[in-house]
């Protein structure tokens, strides 16, 4: 599974990353289902547009993230009006590497594509994108590819 | 009752990549379960191991949540459409094992840089 980042969006998703350092950040993922879906290579999905959104979960904000049901029809809607589909779901990971973690895995939906961006210091690093399994036992690593 | 379930994208490939599924049913129980004994692999999405729907999954009666009208009791009638609505959730700990991820923030002693010996 590739996951396909336009410069432009790679950019933004790690500047979205150092603003809102230390509080986690997230937004959705519009783009298109360029080839076949499923769990083999030559399932490549491109992302060429993002919508950043508020982290509803103000209690918690440096290790927790939420975009709420409302949130989710505008990115829907966003999606749409644009001839794009909501491919996922990035947000980042403050101090911590872009790995999910168990948390992260209980409250995944299958098929989105999830972007993970760690921020060490207000700096970003190393991004990663993820998708559940069938089953929701874990993920498998999507290999993004910038270009 | 005659009721359309729509089914969000994420949700689509265990529903016979459908987007909406038509079901008859009288609550909205009802219809998720009528809905699941149409397509089982949905039901590790929707419910936990507890048979509750999961916190993530938002269910709506037209334009209501039924978290502020009967739950799962929320009665049907002829035409109306639920909107199974994800919201998203996540965060970078969680439990115990994930705190093995967690980056040092400063250097432990040990791995301290030794200074260059000229």
């Amino acid at each position: 599974m590739r996951l396909q980042l336009s410069p432009a969006v790679g950019e933004e998703i790690r500047a979205h990353g150092a603003r809102g350092y230390p509080h986690e950040v997230c937004g959705a993922l519009l783009g298109r289902q360029v080839a076949a879906d499923g769990n083999g290579d030559a399932a490549l999905r491109e992302v060429t547009a993002l919508l950043p959104l508020e982290n509803r979960r103000d209690d918690s904000p440096r290790n927790r993230f939420s975009v709420a049901p409302e949130d989710v029809l505008r990115a829907e809607r966003a999606a749409e009006a644009s001839s794009l589909e909501l491919l996922g779901w990035y947000h980042s990971h403050p101090d911590h590497p872009a790995r999910p973690s168990e948390f992260d895995r209980e409250h995944a939906w299958p098929w989105y594509s999830y972007v993970i961006l760690s921020v060490a210091e207000r700096e970003p690093g190393e991004m990663t994108s993820w998708r559940l399994a069938d089953d929701r036992s874990g993920y498998a690593a999507e290999r993004i590819e910038l270009g | 009752m005659a009721v359309k379930v729509i089914i969000p994208t994420p949700l689509r490939p265990y529903a016979g990549k459908h987007d909406h599924v038509d079901v008859a049913a009288n609550t909205v129980g009802e219809a998720l379960s009528s809905l699941i004994a149409q397509h089982g692999d949905l039901r590790r999405h929707l419910y936990q191991d507890d048979g509750r729907l999961r916190s993530f999954v938002n269910v709506y009666v037209n334009d209501d949540d039924i978290r502020y009208l009967q739950k799962e009791a929320t009665p049907l009638k002829d035409g109306d459409t639920i909107s199974i609505v994800p919201s998203i959730a996540g965060g970078s700990t969680g439990n115990p094992a994930c705190a093995a991820f967690a980056l040092p923030r400063t250097a432990p002693p040990g791995l301290a840089v030794p200074p260059m010996e000229s």
